[in-house]
């Protein structure tokens, strides 16, 4: 396909991995931030075409892996209601919650339905007059312009039986809360290009600058991978802390301001825990006032209640960068993607997962 | 899950800036998307497309950037190398 084959050339991918060879000099830590970012580098053994010296750790980037307990337990709580149509995309079904996961409501007869797009909760919504349709609003900024479409159309078209359940998670946010754990690793980061290409990347120079780390916008294609990390070791040998913008093909500086217009309507900046790391201030989204008649976790009373996560699994350190997944003991053993103890073995772009997938062999 | 994924615009639909909408092929499977934040695409644009709306338009020219970048590098490895000698 267009766009995404030309990015896959191995030959090319060599010779990036030669061009770093030349420019690195000392060992270097660089974060990716996104989930996809990690799946592509481990399926495609990015990380093994690296120079040594150079260190790749997997961020806290995937929003399925840092949705709360407590938001899964409520998720569960609002499927198994009778009047409830419990819409959501697919990874959220596997999560495991303190007892079960969406999809066992679903295998006892709850209405859950796997949707593509919040839109067509809305349409069910229409359909089922009678029904409370639930969408679980579950995203980074990426997603946020298509689930604050959703909401809009609702109040525009008059769609009353239709609210959502927030889980919207910022990025910047975990990045500085990254940068500031005590023991943390992380001299450069690859943003998520996807993020980017709504957000914008103003908004991270104030983090390069204050804490002195090169930022460089990345796409998902092994070559733009490759790029994005020449591109941070180059500023980090050359001592600049700069942000830069890899992915220009899709990302531009202010982003995509219609959809920042209609994020800033219907969401207002909130503080929220994320799975495994807690609660981080200003990382997340919730509905702004006037649109608070589509908040499920009010409309049904489900508000206010908190879960503490459980000790065994150390999906926290690895969304932090401080270990890898088969450090853990109960890697590929008792947690395995067809039983998931933690929430980065669920998704397909948690790290556990992708080193399950795509490892095990070497580990 | 923040896949997103390019795509060509076959058609598009709608005067209403919030609905409108193209069908939008992915290397032959088409699908229905939502055209509200790209405004400006045309049909034969590629857009990239997250969850049913499309998110950015590809700029064609940046396209080739990742090479350009590349071969730039390239000569100039080749013009240091050439100094030391
Ligand atoms: S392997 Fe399972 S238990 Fe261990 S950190 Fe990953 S998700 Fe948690």
């Amino acid at each position: 396909m267009k766009f995404i084959d030309e990015y896959r050339d191995e030959r090319t991918a060599q010779l990036y991995s030669r061009a770093l060879s030349r420019i690195v000099t000392r060992p270097w830590t660089i974060m990716e931030v996104c989930g996809g970012q990690t799946h592509s580098i481990v399926k495609f053994g990015i990380d093994e075409l690296l120079p040594s010296a150079v260190t790749l750790v997997h961020g806290p980037g995937c929003p399925v892996c840092v949705t709360p307990l407590e938001l899964i337990e409520k998720a569960i709580e609002l499927a198994s209601m009778q009047n409830v149509i419990f819409c959501s995309f697919g990874d959220m079904l596997r999560v495991p919650g303190e007892s079960k996961d969406l999809l066992s409501v679903k295998a006892a007869g709850g209405d859950v339905r796997i949707l593509y797009s919040p839109l067509d909760a809305l349409k069910i919504a229409t359909e089922n007059p009678e029904r409370e349709v639930v969408f679980f609003a579950v995203g980074f900024e990426t997603t946020a312009p298509a689930n604050a479409m959703a909401v809009y159309q609702a109040k525009r078209q008059g769609i009353r039986n239709f609210s959502i359940l927030v889980s919207h998670v910022l990025v910047p946010p975990a990045m500085e809360a990254i940068l500031s754990f005590p023991d943390t690793k992380v001299q450069g980061f690859l943003a998520a290009g996807h993020v980017c290409a709504v957000m914008g990347y103003v908004e991270y120079e104030p983090i390069a600058d204050k804490y002195k780390v090169p930022i460089v916008v990345t796409g998902f294609e092994p070559l733009d991978i490759l790029q994005g990390i020449y591109m941070c070791v180059r500023q980090l040998e050359e001592g600049r802390a700069k942000v830069e913008n890899q992915y220009s093909r899709s990302v531009r500086k202010e982003g995509n301001l219609p959809a920042r217009k209609i994020i800033s309507e219907i969401f207002r900046v909130v503080p929220r825990k994320w799975r495994g790391v807690g609660e981080i201030p200003q990382s997340g989204l919730g509905l702004q006032e006037a649109y608070a008649e589509f908040d499920a976790e009010l409309r049904f009373g489900v508000a206010g209640r908190t879960i503490d996560e459980p000790a065994e699994c150390i999906s926290g350190l690895i969304l932090q960068g401080l270990k890898k997944p088969h450090e853990c003991s109960a890697f590929g053993t008792r947690c395995t993607p067809e039983h998931p103890l933690g929430a980065t073995m669920v998704s397909s772009e948690g790290a556990c997962a992708a080193y399950y997938h795509y490892r095990r062999r070497n580990n | 899950m923040c896949l997103a994924v390019p795509g060509k615009i076959l058609s598009i639909e709608g005067s209403d800036p919030l609905f409108r909408s193209g069908r939008v092929s992915f290397g032959g499977i088409i699908k229905n998307i939502n055209l509200a934040y790209v405004p400006e695409a045309k049909v034969d644009d590629y857009v990239l497309v997250h969850v049913g709306f499309a998110i950015s338009i590809i700029d064609e020219a940046e396209a080739m950037q990742v090479f350009e970048y590349l071969r730039q590098m390239g000569e100039l490895a080749e013009l240091e190398e050439g100094g030391t000698q």
